[in-house]
């Protein structure tokens, strides 16, 4: 039995008098990809926005590690091993993709640590290396994802939480980022929760997956229980 | 052709008469209560004429017309640039210091006093920078600082004889404490609310100073001694005296001094760890945060520094004018040295410098002009923001520092 390495215990979240989250348990083994699936608005977002303390939860554990994090100021995270890619990039766009890869290992003091990382991203989206110069801003939509994904890498994450890297990308890219992201978990042995639309890659990525409805997780299984799920296909693979 | 040709010059008649009925009620309502049309007309007949001739050259230009003599300057200056684009960058700092230094010996008092007043704008558009440029902080109520780092001034020297040697490091103190209890409670609030906010602080910081009569004499100021600096003196045996300097050509060689160790001071910043920390947050606060940045307290501390560099320019503002009121430091001066970073190209340095010229040196030339600064300054924002959005010297962004560190 793999250790448990975050665990939500019905967490819920409001924006205002809005309730986004209406108790959302899960959890997330060592070394395990978990998706969450769910269509606009059921709350991914705003569960991983919890999970890393931008939105406090207003009930509700969040576990990382063993650790109550709920009240953690968000910038302690990246310290702690966990990192998350929002939701549209967000990377730094006037910045440099260097700088922004800088950014990434701002909690970090190792420098000779840190030069060897950027090369491992480099290595690992050949890209980068050739824009290193370049506005993070300037780039394609491709290329800013693999930057985000990167600038993510340099905090050196236990856990990854990916907030739906497909989005807005040719499929051809996006076969390309989920073979790296198996890589990533496969190889650095950190653990990722997926948040994806794209159902059909993000369960075939994934070990487990949960579905997400206005705020309640309404199905968890195996991920590959979820995909042969009728109801799955119908509401989410469009068949 | 001709209908490209037509619609440009109806927009430009258009654009005159809505500039007349702009010009008429500043210029020909006159206080004692008539009305006339002859000043306004006199301003706007010569607008007329001159931005006329220079669609018509931008209009050629744009047929080529010019394209032959282009070529031919272009072909004649090529080894001239070429060459000059060989001088290294440090070379022609060295030759700017150089007449800096030299230029009081060369000119007027009158120079010296624009001078100075540039340099003090520097100063404040330097700290204003950081907040605004690199931290990407709207602060509208900037000049309080500098109204905090004049009165510690003007104050601790005449309640306690401070000298201003000792007083400007204190003003800087007074003034980043100042940024920080003005900052405490705003700095959580993000956008317009954060420059609402900022502005009602500074007018605050304003009527204080107004209206605490028991301690800065309200509206009517106080006077400010002058600085002094220690010298030998040899009449009737040697020995070291305060001297206070009067002399104009000694106050710009403090400034000078004061603007080129902030000036190095913001620069270092901005390479710094905590400068990219700050330009993270101006590009994405939310992002910056998931990357272990501390939003809050790096923001108090932009603001806090800023404030800083406001204060020390402050202080010899009190102890250059030998006089400090209240009614320096409204919302015009705020939005002044605001100008002057948005004209100038937020985050750029040089920039910053040829903002301030542009803006309190440019008004002194052309002293006739000066009662319409207020337009001619509008005008020349409008038309910067048309042609340069990112400022006259905007900000290197793209590779600069990577290809420094190799
Ligand atoms: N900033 C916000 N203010 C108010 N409501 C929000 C905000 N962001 C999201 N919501 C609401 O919270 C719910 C969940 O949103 P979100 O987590 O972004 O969904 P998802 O990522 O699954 O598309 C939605 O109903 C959305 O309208
Ligand atoms: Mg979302």
């Amino acid at each position: 039995m793999a250790e448990t390495i975050l665990e939500l215990t019905d967490v819920q979240a409001h924006y205002g008098r809005i309730q986004a989250l209406k108790g959302i348990t899960l959890n997330l083994e060592k070394g395990e990809i978990v998706s969450i699936i769910g269509a606009n608005g059921a709350g991914k977002s705003t569960t991983l926005m919890t999970i890393c303390g931008i939105i406090k939860a207003s009930a509700g554990t969040v576990r990382y590690k063993g650790q109550v994090i709920n009240d953690m100021s968000p910038d302690k995270l990246p310290g702690l091993g966990l990192c998350q890619v929002p939701e549209g990039r967000r990377i730094f766009p006037r910045l440099t993709v260097e700088e922004n890869l800088d950014m990434g290992a701002f909690h970090r003091k190792d420098k000779a640590e840190i030069k060897r990382d950027v090369e491992m991203v480099f290595d690992l989206f050949p890209i980068l290396r050739q824009r290193r110069h370049q506005a993070g801003g300037s780039m394609s939509g491709g290329e800013q994802q693999m930057l985000a994904m990167a600038r993510a890498l340099m905090t050196r994450p236990e856990v990854l939480l990916l907030d739906e890297p497909s989005l807005g990308l040719a499929p051809i890219i996006v076969a390309h980022l989920f073979e790296i992201i198996k890589d990533i978990n496969k190889e650095k042995g950190v653990s990722i929760l997926l948040v994806e639309q794209n159902a059909n890659i993000a369960l075939n990525t994934a070990n487990r997956g949960y579905v997400l409805e206005t705020g309640h997780v309404v199905m968890q299984d195996e991920a590959q229980t979820l995909l042969n799920n009728p109801d799955i296909r119908k509401a989410y693979l469009g068949e | 052709m001709t209908h490209v040709f037509k619609t440009i010059w109806f927009k430009f008649a258009f654009a005159m008469v809505w500039l007349y009925f702009l010009l008429w009620p500043l210029m020909d309502l006159n206080s004692d209560g008539t009305i006339t049309f002859d000043k306004s007309f006199a301003v706007w007949i010569r607008i007329v004429v001159v931005v006329a001739v220079l669609l018509t050259l931008y209009r050629l230009k744009k047929r080529g017309t010019f394209e032959p003599v282009a070529n031919g300057v272009h072909r004649v200056t090529a080894p001239l640039r070429s060459r000059l684009g060989l001088v290294p960058g440090w070379v022609w700092l060295l030759l700017i210091f150089a007449f800096m230094l030299a230029l009081p010996q060369f000119t007027e008092r009158r120079v010296h006093d624009v001078v100075i007043s540039v340099l003090i704008y520097v100063c404040l558009g330097m700290g204003l920078n950081i907040v605004i440029g690199l931290c990407g902080l709207l602060d509208l109520g900037y000049i309080a600082f500098y109204g905090v780092g004049a009165y510690t001034y003007a104050l601790c020297a005449l309640y306690f004889g401070l000298p201003f040697w000792l007083c400007l490091p204190l003003a800087g103190i007074f003034a980043a404490i100042a940024g920080c209890i003005i900052g405490y409670p705003t700095l959580r609030m993000r956008g317009d609310y954060l420059a609402i906010v900022t502005l009602g602080f500074g007018e605050i910081v304003r009527i204080i100073l107004n209206n605490w009569m028991s301690l800065t004499n309200g509206p009517n100021g106080v006077s400010a001694k002058p600085m002094t600096v220690w010298a030998p003196v040899f009449e009737g045996g040697f020995h070291i005296e305060a001297i206070p300097l009067r002399n104009l050509a000694d106050l710009y060689y403090v400034i000078f001094f004061l603007a080129i160790l902030i000036i190095i001071g913001v620069h270092r910043l901005n390479f710094s760890r905590v400068g990219r920390a700050w330009e993270a947050i101006r590009e994405d606060e939310t992002a910056a945060e998931l990357m272990g940045v501390n939003t809050y307290m790096f923001k108090l501390m932009a603001y806090a520094m800023g404030a800083m560099f406001g204060g020390i320019a402050g202080a010899f503002f009190a102890a250059r004018m030998g006089f400090v009121a209240p009614e320096s430091f409204s919302f015009m001066e705020s939005a002044l040295v605001l100008s002057i970073v948005v004209l100038g190209g937020m985050a750029s340095i040089p920039g910053i410098i040829m903002g301030a010229v542009a803006i309190i040196a440019l008004p002194e030339v052309f002293r006739e002009f000066s009662e319409y600064r207020m337009l001619a300054f509008g005008g020349a924002m409008t038309i910067m923001m048309l042609v340069r959005p990112a400022g006259l010297i905007p900000a290197k962004r793209m590779g600069e520092r990577g290809e420094e560190k190799e």
